[in-house]
């Protein structure tokens, strides 16, 4: 009980490096047991994810959508909010702004249909988030239970307007047809190499900037922080809970759409099935080790991208190690970094106590 | 001569950089009861953590009965018979008192017959030493006084020898308290040891055969009750002399500023916890609420500052309603308020000071610079000068709220909420957690903002603090005025009766 709280620079740089190379030996245990060089399988993924510029394209490609995944859960979290949602929201959100290209990309101008279709799409995924947050605000009924709800409405919802309604007449697949216009690809800007990260990525950083400035520094951030760390103090300084929550709930839905943003917008030009790949839910993980803090979120959102990215390269390089193992890799680093984050804070702090 | 039931000899223990016992010496005598008083930060607490098996001791050693002791968990205690009653009960409030008395001692892998032991050893225990309580009431539906009594009889269930009892009449009137001094001494009387941990040496006085004083970690003084005075003790336990606590200068009060009139509020439960509740505060007094803790103080504080939409009833605020205002708009009208517990209601405990030192008042214009947004060095400048202008310790305003001791968090709140120079100033439990020090500190500030023509309300349940401050007392009984006193009229015995809900 007495212990006392680690350094900054330890809480926030070595605990998670720590814990991420907790993870690779785990890892490395698992590569043997499979028969393979652990040596092997790590270079495999390093110069998978950062090798060339075309991996390094979709590395960055992937953490544009962990980043804003991140963000959206970690906005919520601040606001004491624990969003399982992200997943329906993005949905919901490539919903709102496919509506906006296959009604407005052949009638206006690329200028003016991307960015709108960004704001419908921000729109939607606010409004898919918001539901729930007022559901808890005024009914009282917890938010891990709906948005986990309406992740299976809005995928049920999706299923049946791509099967039924948007899908491309004469297509088998469920797909809406491609879109005219699109969010250009970095190497548009000079980016080398092939791969489709594109004007997302530094929307999201902007997104990120935009998070902290008003979570960090606005007064309406001070409450919502006051709200997710103190509920009872908020009532004492007069900040409205509920609008508190309905709001952090939207903002965190729109937020979530970035990953429509990136994947449909940025990469696909068409709306299709299952476009967020679970990069809702890694986004979890990303806002667990990035401590919540859009800083944080980042570095996160880099090394998860890494890990889809070199995981798929690591997966093509090593045929004879099983495909499951790179999801094994990938969990194990979830797990050590967003579970498990604390298991080396006590011992560490101890270590720290024993120094001073 | 037999040992001493309980014995210490040099036990110590260290909390990071805060050396919490040091080197520490007890005897406890079997059919004794043993004050150990102390201000708050002492070290008592943490002494009988160590009796009890909460914290192992660093050093030292622990003889019960003359023989050495290891108490590594609560369990241990309980095989030497140590029991503590905690000043925070630990019972499970949906289940009966039975139920509760057999929790840790079921006896068996089947209830009925640790059940019917249980039932039997109860009414024994009740008889012995007038502890009745009826076995099949919810703990829910019991007043703290019984619970108290239950606590007591868990204990003794579980064969006590030596019983700990932590602040045992902090939510107790005056009479609760006699009743709990009864059944202690009848507990002596068997011959079994009881440990009383307080800071209120009328207490000691009345109850106890010896006393143990602890400061700063240490143990610094035993007495025989019957050989020393309360001065000596008050002396020894501060290590000086206490400064004069003055009847207050006779207060010029000024107009009525606020006007409660037939308040009525419910609690989150839907129960009306105010019931009718008129009164008027005036600008240059104190107003003292007394009241037994939970008949409606709490609820008429957060009524009054906005945190609770009363149910019925106007609040008038120098002729305007502002009964259902938030507590953001109330605040901007000049109300400010110190709430009863701090660390839920007034800071936030993972914030930096700075932070906490702005809540409430986080909208304001004077710590925001480019398009409205904080600048941290004027959040970090005004922090720091409430602590310097306070006295707040450390002065560091970047430090986590929680790391600051009850009484520097208490200091931090008051200096927040007296800066706008409130008319209206509403108080609950200011000193609760601190230490004797910061009372005075706490106590001076609140006299010299009457002095200064503004309206204090002083919610609190200890009658010293009550007597010391107010120009005119209320009495609050099941949500009720009981009675009003003017101050100088008080005397405890009356102020008990009221709270107590018998009419003087």
């Amino acid at each position: 009980m007495s212990l006392r709280p680690l350094p900054r620079w330890a809480d926030l740089v070595l605990l998670p490096v720590l814990n991420l190379v907790l993870a690779l030996l785990v890892s490395a245990i698992v590569v043997v047991a499979a028969g393979q060089s652990p040596a092997a399988a790590l270079q495999a993924l390093l110069v998978g994810s950062f090798g060339s510029w075309d991996s390094v394209g979709f590395t960055l490609f992937y953490a544009t959508d962990m980043a804003f995944a991140g963000l959206a859960v970690a906005i919520a979290f601040k606001c004491g909010l624990f969003n399982i949602g992200a997943e329906g929201q993005a949905a919901l959100g490539g919903l709102g702004l496919a509506l906006v290209m296959l009604w407005l990309d052949a009638s206006l101008p690329a200028g003016i249909v991307v960015p709108l279709a960004i704001l419908a799409g921000a729109g939607f995924g606010a409004a898919w988030g918001a539901v729930p947050g007022w559901l808890q605000a005024r009914r009282g009924s917890h938010v891990v239970i709906t948005t986990i709800m309406f992740n299976f409405i809005a995928a049920s919802l999706m299923v049946y307007l791509l099967v039924n309604v948007l899908i491309e007449p004469g297509n088998m697949a469920p797909e809406t047809r491609r879109f005219a216009v699109g969010l250009s690809p970095l190497s548009d800007f000079g980016f080398p190499g092939r791969s489709p990260v594109n004007l997302a990525l530094p929307l999201a950083l902007v997104a990120a900037l935009a998070v902290w400035v008003l979570v960090w520094r606005t007064p309406w951030g001070y409450g919502l922080r006051v709200v997710g760390s103190n509920p009872d103090a908020a009532d004492y300084a007069g900040i409205d809970q509920g609008r508190r929550i309905v709001a952090a709930m939207a903002i965190s839905g729109a937020l979530a759409a970035g990953i429509a943003v990136n994947q449909i917008l940025g990469s696909q030009d068409k709306l299709i099935l299952n476009f967020t790949g679970g990069a809702g839910f890694t986004g979890i993980a990303v806002a667990l080790m990035g401590r919540n803090h859009p800083v944080g979120v980042l570095l996160a959102a880099l090394l998860f991208g890494a890990l889809a990215q070199g995981g798929a390269e690591l997966a093509f390089e090593m045929p004879e190690l099983p495909r499951e193992t790179v999801l094994v890799v990938q969990g194990l680093v979830i797990l050590f970094t967003g579970a498990l984050g604390g298991l080396l804070r006590a011992p560490l702090a101890r270590l720290f106590a024993a120094r001073a | 001569m037999t040992a001493p039931a309980i014995e210490c000899r040099g036990v110590s223990k260290r909390f990071g950089h805060v050396l919490a016992n040091d080197s520490v010496d007890l005897r406890v005598e079997r059919g004794s009861i043993h004050g150990v008083i102390g201000e708050n930060g002492a070290g008592k607490s943490t002494l009988m953590a160590i009796l009890h098996g909460f914290h192992p001791a660093d050093s030292g050693q622990i003889l019960v009965d003359g023989n050495p002791a290891v108490i590594r968990d609560s369990a241990d205690a309980a095989r030497l018979g140590i029991e503590m009653v905690h000043q925070h009960f630990m019972l499970v409030e949906p289940f009966t008192v039975l139920e509760n008395v057999m929790l840790g001692a079921e006896g068996g892998a089947l209830l009925a017959e640790g059940t019917a032991h249980a039932r039997q050893n109860l009414l024994r225990l009740g008889r012995d030493y007038g502890l009745v309580v009826d076995p099949d009431a919810r703990i829910a539906d019991l007043p703290v006084g019984a619970r108290q009594r239950v606590e007591i009889l868990k204990a003794l269930h579980r064969g006590a020898e030596v019983l700990i009892l932590d602040e045992p009449t902090g939510v107790l009137t005056p009479q609760e308290a006699d009743d709990l001094f009864r059944v202690l001494r009848a507990l002596r009387d068997e011959g079994k040891a009881v440990i009383l941990i307080t800071h209120k040496l009328r207490e000691v006085m009345a109850v106890t055969d010896r006393v143990s004083v602890m400061r700063a970690g240490r143990m610094v003084a035993h007495r025989e009750t019957a050989e020393t005075t309360a001065a000596e003790l008050g002396e020894l336990m501060i290590g000086r002399r206490p400064a004069a606590s003055s009847r207050p200068i006779p207060a010029t009060p000024g107009p009525a500023l606020l006007h409660v009139d037939d308040l009525r509020v419910r609690d989150n439960a839907g129960v009306e916890r105010v019931r009718g509740v008129t009164f008027a505060l005036h600008a240059g007094e104190i107003l003292g609420l007394a009241g037994v803790a939970g008949n409606g103080q709490t609820e008429l504080l957060e009524a009054l500052s906005g945190m609770r939409a009363p149910e019925a009833g106007a609040i008038t605020l120098r002729g305007q309603n502002i009964a259902g205002l938030d507590a953001a708009q109330i605040r901007r009208r000049g109300v400010a308020h110190v709430p009863e517990d701090r660390l839920r209601h007034g800071l936030v405990a993972e914030f930096e000071a700075q932070d906490s030192a702005i809540l409430g008042y986080h909208r304001d214009p004077a710590w925001r610079r480019v398009l409205g947004l904080f600048s941290r060095s004027r959040v970090n400048a005004h922090a720091a000068r409430l602590m310097r202008d306070h006295d707040v310790r450390p002065a560091a305003p970047r430090l986590r709220s929680s790391l600051f001791s009850g009484g520097n968090q208490q200091k931090l709140i008051m200096a927040r909420e007296l800066e706008r120079a409130p008319e209206v100033l509403l108080v609950g439990q200011p000193t609760r957690g601190v230490d004797i020090g910061g009372i005075e500190a706490i106590h001076t500030r609140l006299r010299r903002w009457r002095d200064a023509g503004k309206a204090v309300l002083l919610v609190s349940v200890e009658l010293d603090e009550i007597l010391a401050l107010s120009d005119r007392i209320l009495v609050m009984f099941d949500g009720r005025l009981s009675g009003e006193l003017p101050a100088g009229a008080a005397d405890e015995r009356q102020l008990g009766l009221l709270m107590a809900g018998a009419h003087a």
